[in-house]
């Protein structure tokens, strides 16, 4: 129904929303190879410096590191209790089904700062000092909701006819969940895991309430930016992030034919 | 639907099968198993948590000690009516949560409405894709590349001398704020509002036009009415997320770019008045309630 001129201009809108959307991200890739340590437009020229010096900084490799574990760590455990809390959800049929849903949402849906303070007033009234373990419990009450989102869409999308045949051909509960249900729902465990991890390893907000005296990469970036310190290995580094939080989601996103990132992950 | 294990006993199934007949005969039993683990991290930290947050909110600390006192009263929620700042403060976050929305709205809706109805289904799939990739490459990242853009001597300024303009100098004030923002969150309102504007079925378009609607009468009667739970269930994001931020005005803001996140967060860390902090991250919490409140009501949660 739109005419040729209603499709030209929503044509110019979209490429105009497109290099909004890309030319700070792209700018950034291009900045981590400026020659120049001061962060000005157009840079003076290329150079690869910036990724051996960022690479032999020893706090970056620390960060880095904890994030990995904090990411690891934090992604197992949101697998399991993410996956568990699925398939009860999936197969109950009581009143309090809705209410537990919504609870289990709620990290999602409470701006990132009150899940932070109040981790941070539970730590602090219990006596638990801030270590690795405290960033972990943030990290997990936000990732479990990532998982279970999407195996929670897979095990409805999933056809019952397939289960009861297996049990008819004598399957018992076991084998229908080697042979049936995991297979059916691994990848979309899978792309849990992974938008979980993404999300981890960029989390910054609820990790300020959480961490201690040590930083995770978010939180050295944050640190940097606002000093204005080593911008030109923050270049570097924020490039990297990139590209570590984008490389799981297009994974995930094949495995769930692009549903799985979809599902906002709004826990910042 | 929930399909029971049938557990007919069979040699090869080793010590599955008890199990297996046990959940047959007691189907809930599977349920709360699995249902235990997730829920007790859910009941012992977070909902302990979030209680606790409510509750020390009606404490206070020692000004000499800076212990927390856990006696009951009202005086943190006092002082925040009573202090003019705070009135700033909170004004000042929400006007920005509320022009943020409208602006994303604004900048969505055509994207999404060409996505929906225009594009065709490859074009579809790679704009969605463009989407989906800016939505999650890191926040930090993103909000760091319009600090490289905005500065001084950054790509803005530039750009604008190169076309023979005056340099805008907005760079760390709250303009630069409501652009990272909108920035920031643009792809949590491209969703739901493509989702919802996808779901308009054609032939209510076909019959708008039979009866004689012309295409922007079509639009406004048609189109927007059935988009707009989609466009409410974006707003939710970007209303609660620039609400909750403090991240954005620490490094994009200025001198008078504070934000309730940012009190909260400097009486966590300088002050260490927890107590305070609490009260103050009451603020969001309720803001948001009526705004979900609101939201569902026009049937965003259909939407999400």
């Amino acid at each position: 129904m739109e005419g040729l001129w209603t499709r030209w201009l929503l044509r110019t809108w979209v490429v105009l929303i497109l290099l909004f959307l890309f030319i700070p991200i792209l700018l950034i890739f291009l900045y981590a190879f400026n020659t120049s340590n001061i962060q000005s437009w157009p840079i003076p020229g290329l150079t690869l410096k910036w990724f051996s010096s960022t690479f032999d900084d020893a706090d970056v490799r620390t960060s880095l590191s904890l994030s990995l574990q904090v990411g690891l760590i934090a992604t197992a455990l949101a697998l399991v209790l993410g996956s568990f809390a699925a398939f009860a959800i999936h197969r109950m049929t009581w009143f309090g089904r809705e209410v537990v849903s919504l609870m289990f949402i709620l990290p999602l849906a409470l701006p990132g700062i009150i899940t932070g303070i109040s981790l941070k007033a539970f730590f602090s009234f219990d006596g638990v000092p801030l270590s690795l373990l405290t960033i972990v419990v943030g990290h997990t009450t936000f990732c479990i909701v990532v998982v279970y989102n999407n195996v929670l869409a897979r095990l409805r999308r999933t056809q019952g006819s397939l289960i009861e045949a297996a049990m008819d051909l004598g399957a018992n509960g076991f084998q229908v969940f080697r042979d049936i249900t995991l297979p059916l729902i691994s990848t979309s465990v899978v792309a849990g895991a992974m938008l979980a991890f993404a999300l981890s390893f960029d989390e910054v907000i609820v990790t300020t309430f959480t961490a201690g005296a040590q930083n995770t990469l978010p939180l050295w970036i944050f640190g940097a930016i606002r000093l204005g310190q080593r911008l030109p290995e923050v270049n570097v580094v924020v490039s990297f992030v990139i590209l570590v939080t984008i490389i799981p989601v297009v994974i995930a996103a094949r495995l769930t034919g692009g549903g799985g990132a979809a599902r906002v992950p709004a826990a910042r | 639907m929930a399909v029971k294990a049938v557990g007919r006993p069979r040699p090869k199934g080793g010590g599955a099968v008890p199990f297996a007949a046990l959940f047959w005969r007691l189907p809930w039993l599977r349920s709360l198993l699995l249902l235990t683990p997730p829920l007790a991290w859910f009941v012992v930290i977070y909902f302990a948590s979030l209680v606790l947050l409510l509750v020390t909110a009606f404490w206070t600390t020692d000004p000499f000690t800076t212990q927390v006192v856990q006696v009951w009263n009202t005086s943190n929620f006092e002082r925040i009516l009573n202090e003019p700042v705070y009135h700033d403060i909170v004004g000042r976050t929400v006007l920005l949560a509320v022009l943020v929305t409208l602006t994303d709205a604004a900048l969505a809706f055509p994207f999404a409405y060409y996505m929906a109805r225009v594009a065709s289904r490859r074009v579809q799939t790679l704009l969605f894709a463009a989407v989906l990739l800016p939505l999650w490459a890191s926040y930090l990242a993103r909000v760091y590349a319009w600090i490289l853009i905005l500065n001084h001597s950054g790509l803005l300024n530039w750009s604008l001398q190169s076309i023979g303009l005056p340099p805008a100098n907005i760079g760390y004030t709250n303009v630069a704020m409501w652009v990272v923002f909108s920035y920031i969150w643009l792809p949590f309102m491209i969703i739901p509002t493509y989702a919802a504007l996808e779901r308009v079925p054609e032939s209510l378009l076909e019959a708008s036009a039979d009866l004689g609607a012309r295409r922007w009468r079509t639009i406004r009667d048609i189109v927007l009415p059935l988009a707009l739970p989609g466009v409410v269930a974006g707003s939710i994001f970007t209303f609660s997320l620039t609400l909750g931020d403090y991240i954005t005005p620490v490094l994009v803001g200025g001198a008078g770019s504070t934000f309730i996140g940012n009190v909260v967060f400097s009486n966590i860390g300088i002050a260490n008045n927890i107590p305070f902090a609490a009260a103050l991250s009451t603020i969001p919490v309720a803001i948001m309630a009526v705004y979900l409140f609101i939201a569902q009501r026009l049937g965003a949660f259909e939407a999400l």
